[in-house]
C-alpha cells in the first residue's frame, strides 16, 4: 500500500461527505457526510504519520504515533459534536416536524 | 506717583462686587439680596476715591508710567495686561466710578422691591468695572477684551426685563448693531498684528498703545512705520468700532431701542458707560487720527451728520427717554466732531459735563416715571407742582443741555462750535465749515426738543399718567403697551432718588468751571482753559492750544438756544394753557372720563391736543418713523438683501454641499447593505457552498501564484 492509493481513498471519502453535506437536505443525511470527512480527514492523518513522519525520528523513538493521536482526538471531538447535532435535531423536529435543512432559516432574521 | 495696586484697585473692586454678588449673594444669599446694592455702592465709594487721588496726583504733575505685565509673548507682539494712565484716563475714571455711584444710589430707590435685585447690582458691578477696566488699559487687545465686555455687559442690562419681548428685542439689536462696528475694530488690530515685524524693526509692541501712537509718528530717517493709506483705514477701523459704541450714524439705531432697560441703566449707559466708550476710544487713538486727514475729515462729518441728524429725531418723539436718547445721540455727535476738528480738549470737556447733565437728565425721567407710570409724554403734564424737586432739577440739566450760558453745557458746547468757527484743525476748512453750520443747527434743535419735553411733562395739566394710557389702549384695541404701570401716585419720589440727582445737577452747574474757559487768569486756583490743556497733555505729539473764548460764538449759540426755547414755549406751553380744546379732542375726552372710572382716584385727566408738529405732514411722519432707518435696516438690508442672499447662499451651500456629502454616504452604505443584504439567504448549505468555493479559490491561487509569492 503506497501513500498515494490512501492519499486518493481519502480525497474520494472527503468528496463525497462534502457532496452529501452541502447536497442533502436531510439533516440527519448531513452528520452523516459530515462523519466521512471527519473520517478522510483522520485517514490522512494516520497515513502522513505512517509514510512521512521524519526517518531519523522514527529510528530514535522506534515509532512516530502523532497522527494516530490526532485522530483519537478527532473521533473523540466529532462524536461530541454528533451528540451534540443530534439534539439540535432533536429540538428541531420538535419546534418545526421537519428535519429538512432548507427549512432551517430561520436565524436569516 | 500712585503705587500700581491703588490704580488695579479702582477697577478690582466693582469686579470683586460682581463675583461676590453673582457667586455668593445671588446663588447662597438671596435672601439678603438687598445687600448687594450697598456692597457695589461701597466699592465704587472706594472706586471714586481712588480715582480722585489719582486724578489730583496726575494734574500735579506725578509720574504715571506702568509697566505692561506680558500676559501672552507672541514674539515681534506681546499682549500684556498693562496700566495707561494719562489726563484722558484720570478724568474718564472720575466720571465712570462718578456717575456709576451716584445712579447707583438712585437705583435702590428705583429698583427697590424688584425680585432680581441682586441680578441686577451683579450685572451693574460688571458694567462699571469692564468700563473702568477699558479706560485703564495700555494694551489694544486688553482694551478689547473690556470693550466688550462693556457690550456684554449692556446687552444683559437692556435685557435686565427679559420677559418683556420688547426688551429681549432690544437688547439683541444693540448687541448685534454695536457687533457691526466692532467688526471694523477688530480687524484694524488684526492689520496692526500682521505688521508686527515693521513695528518690531523700530523697537515697536504693535498692541501696546503708546507704541502704536509712537508707529504713527514720522521717524527721524523719515516717514512713519504707520502712514499713508494702511494709517487711514487702521483709522477707519477704529472709528467704525467707535461709532458702533457711540451710535453714531449710520449705527445710532440701537440706542433709543436701549430704553428697555431700566433707567438707571439707560443713565449709566446714556452718561458715562457704553456712548462714551466710543468717544474715549477715538480720543485714545488720536495721535494717529491725527496724522490720518482723510480718517479726521470722516470722523468730523459723520459727528456733525449725527448731531444734526439726531437732533430732529428727538423733535417728535412721544417717549421721553426716547427723547433723550436722541439727545445723546446728538452730543456724541458733538464729540465725535469736536474730535474731527481736532478739538481734542473741547471734546473730552464735553464728554465730561455731559456725564453730568445727561445722567441727571435720565434719572429726571426715571423719577417722573415713577410718579406718572409711564413714559409717554402725551399722558404726563402739569407734574410741575406734584414733584417741584424733579421739576427744578430736570430743568437745570435741560438747560444745562440746551447751553445757556452759566451752566455746565454752555463751557463744552461753546468750545466745540468755538473749535469749528476757527476751523483751524487738520481738516479742510469745508468740512469745518459744514460741521459749523451742522452743529449750530444742532443746538437749536437741541433747545427746542428739550424744551418741548419740558413743557409736555411738567407743564399744562395732568392727562392721566399710565392708567390713562392703559385704558386709551384698552379702548382702541391697541396692544397693550409694555413698561407702563396703572399705579400712579403723583408725588415726589423718595430722597434716595432726588439725592443722586441732586448731586449731579451741582455736577452739571458748576462741572464747566472746571475748565475757567473764561477771561479770569485764575478761579479759585483753578487756571484758565485748565481742563484741556491738563487734558491735551495726554496727546504727545503737536496738540493745538485751545482757543480763547469768543464772544461772537458765545452770542450765535445763546441767541440759537434761547430762539429754540421761545419756539417750544409758542408751541407747545403758551398754545396749550389758553386755547380752546378742540372739537375731535373732546370726543375723546368723553371717552377719557369713562374710561377713568378704571381705578384711578385723581381728578379727570385733561385731554389729548394733538402735536402742533403733526401739521408738518410728511415731514412729520418721516421724523417719527426715523427716517425709515428701522424699515430699510429690517426689512431691506436684513430681510431682503442677508436673508435672501447671504442667508440663500449659505442655505443653498448647507443644503445641496454640507448635507448632500452626509446623504451620500448615507446613500452608498445602504445600497451596499441592500446587496449585501442578498446573500444572506439562511441557507447553512449555501454558506458552506461559498465557503468551499474560496478555499478552492485560495488553493488554485496558491498553486498558480504560490511560488511567485515566495511559497
Amino acid at each position: 500500500m503506497s501513500l498515494e492509493s490512501m492519499l486518493v481513498v481519502a480525497a474520494v471519502l472527503f468528496a463525497i461527505g462534502l457532496y452529501g453535506a452541502l447536497a442533502r437536505s436531510n439533516v440527519i443525511a448531513v452528520l452523516m457526510s459530515i462523519e466521512i470527512m471527519f473520517n478522510a480527514v483522520n485517514l490522512t492523518v494516520v497515513a502522513f504519520s505512517r509514510y512521512v513522519a521524519p526517518l531519523a525520528l522514527r529510528q530514535e523513538i522506534g515509532s512516530v504515533l502523532t497522527g494516530q493521536v490526532f485522530a483519537i482526538f478527532i473521533i473523540t471531538v466529532a462524536a461530541a459534536e454528533i451528540a451534540l447535532g443530534l439534539g439540535i435535531v432533536f429540538a428541531m423536529y420538535r419546534h418545526t416536524e421537519s428535519v429538512s435543512l432548507t427549512e432551517a432559516n430561520q436565524l436569516r432574521h | 506717583m500712585v503705587a500700581e495696586p491703588l490704580v488695579w484697585a479702582i477697577f478690582l473692586l466693582p469686579l470683586l462686587s460682581f463675583l461676590l454678588i453673582s457667586l455668593v449673594i445671588r446663588p447662597l444669599l438671596n435672601r439678603f439680596a438687598a445687600v448687594s446694592g450697598y456692597l457695589l455702592i461701597a466699592s465704587l465709594a472706594v472706586s471714586l476715591l481712588l480715582s480722585v487721588i489719582v486724578l489730583l496726583r496726575l494734574a500735579q504733575g506725578a509720574d504715571s508710567s506702568y509697566a505692561p505685565h506680558t500676559w501672552i509673548d507672541l514674539g515681534d507682539a506681546a499682549i500684556e495686561l498693562g496700566i495707561l494712565l494719562d489726563p484722558v484716563t484720570a478724568i474718564m475714571l472720575l466720571v465712570v466710578s462718578g456717575v456709576s455711584l451716584l445712579v447707583q444710589i438712585y437705583s435702590l430707590g428705583y429698583m427697590r422691591g424688584d425680585p432680581s435685585i441682586a441680578r441686577y447690582f451683579a450685572y451693574m458691578s460688571l458694567f462699571t468695572a469692564s468700563m473702568l477696566g477699558l479706560v485703564l488699559s495700555a494694551n489694544i487687545v486688553q482694551l478689547y477684551a473690556f470693550w466688550e465686555l462693556v457690550g456684554l455687559s449692556s446687552y444683559l442690562l437692556i435685557g435686565f426685563w427679559h420677559d418683556r419681548p420688547s426688551a429681549a428685542a432690544a437688547a439683541k439689536k444693540a448687541f448685534i448693531v454695536t457687533r457691526i462696528g466692532d467688526v471694523g475694530f477688530l480687524l484694524a488690530i488684526i492689520y496692526l498684528f500682521f505688521h508686527a515685524g515693521e513695528f518690531a524693526a523700530a523697537g515697536l509692541n504693535p498692541l501696546h498703545i503708546p507704541d502704536i501712537w509712537q508707529a504713527a509718528q514720522p521717524l527721524a530717517s523719515g516717514g512713519a512705520v504707520l502712514k499713508g493709506t494702511a494709517l487711514t483705514l487702521v483709522c477707519l477701523g477704529i472709528f467704525a468700532g467707535a461709532a458702533g459704541k457711540s451710535g453714531q450714524f449710520p449705527l445710532h439705531s440701537w440706542l433709543p431701542d436701549a430704553m428697555e432697560g431700566p433707567t438707571p441703566v439707560s443713565a449709566l449707559i446714556h452718561a458715562a458707560t457704553m456712548v462714551a466708550a466710543g468717544v474715549f476710544l477715538v480720543a485714545r487713538f488720536f495721535p494717529l487720527f491725527q496724522e490720518a486727514r482723510e480718517a479726521m475729515m470722516v470722523v468730523a462729518l459723520v459727528g456733525g451728520f449725527t448731531a444734526f441728524a439726531a437732533a430732529t429725531l428727538g423733535l417728535v418723539m412721544d417717549d421721553i427717554k426716547r427723547v433723550m436718547a436722541y439727545s445723546t445721540i446728538s452730543q456724541l455727535g458733538y464729540m465725535m466732531a469736536a474730535l474731527g476738528l481736532g478739538a481734542f480738549g473741547p471734546a473730552l470737556f464735553h464728554l465730561f459735563t455731559h456725564a453730568f447733565f445727561k445722567a441727571l437728565l435720565f434719572l429726571g425721567a426715571g423719577s417722573v416715571n415713577h410718579a406718572s407710570g409711564t413714559f409717554n409724554m402725551r399722558y404726563m403734564g402739569g407734574l410741575r407742582t406734584h414733584m417741584p424737586w424733579t421739576y427744578v432739577l430736570l430743568l437745570v440739566g435741560g438747560l444745562s443741555l440746551v447751553g445757556i450760558a452759566p451752566l455746565s453745557g454752555f463751557w463744552s458746547k461753546d468750545e466745540i462750535i468755538t473749535a469749528a468757527w476757527l476751523g483751524e484743525g487738520p481738516v479742510d476748512p469745508w468740512v469745518a465749515r459744514t460741521a459749523l453750520a451742522l452743529l449750530v443747527g444742532a443746538a437749536l434743535l437741541t433747545a427746542f426738543y428739550t424744551f418741548r419735553m419740558v413743557f409736555l411733562t411738567f407743564h399744562g395739566e395732568f392727562r392721566g399718567g399710565g392708567a390713562q394710557e392703559l385704558a386709551d389702549a384698552e379702548a382702541s384695541g391697541r396692544p397693550q403697551p409694555t413698561a407702563v404701570s396703572s399705579e400712579a401716585h403723583l408725588a415726589e419720589s423718595p430722597g434716595v432718588m432726588v439725592a443722586p440727582m441732586l448731586a449731579l445737577a451741582v455736577g452739571a452747574m458748576l462741572a464747566g468751571y472746571v475748565a475757567n474757559p473764561q477771561w479770569v487768569k485764575s478761579l479759585l486756583g483753578i487756571p484758565a482753559h485748565w481742563f484741556s490743556y491738563f487734558v491735551e497733555s495726554a496727546v504727545l505729539y503737536g496738540h493745538r492750544e485751545t482757543p480763547p473764548f469768543n464772544w461772537a460764538v458765545a452770542g450765535i449759540s445763546t441767541a440759537v438756544a434761547l430762539a429754540g426755547i421761545l419756539l417750544a414755549y409758542l408751541l407747545y406751553a403758551r398754545v396749550r394753557n389758553a386755547g380752546p380744546v378742540p372739537a375731535a379732542s373732546a370726543e375723546a375726552g368723553g371717552e377719557d372720563s369713562e374710561a377713568s372710572g378704571h381705578g384711578h382716584a385723581h381728578a379727570p385727566p385733561a385731554p389729548q391736543q394733538a402735536d402742533p408738529l403733526e401739521r408738518g405732514g410728511v415731514v412729520y411722519t418721516l421724523l417719527s418713523r426715523k427716517y425709515f432707518v428701522d424699515e430699510l435696516y429690517e426689512g431691506l438690508l436684513v430681510k431682503r438683501v442677508f436673508y435672501r442672499y447671504f442667508a440663500g447662499i449659505t442655505d443653498w451651500l448647507d443644503r445641496s454641499l454640507v448635507d448632500g456629502i452626509v446623504d451620500f454616504t448615507g446613500w452608498t452604505t445602504r445600497q451596499f447593505g441592500r446587496l449585501a443584504v442578498q446573500l444572506q439567504t439562511g441557507q447553512v448549505q449555501f454558506y458552506g457552498a461559498v465557503i468551499v468555493l474560496g478555499a478552492v479559490l485560495i488553493l488554485v491561487g496558491y498553486i498558480a501564484f504560490g511560488t511567485r509569492l515566495g511559497g
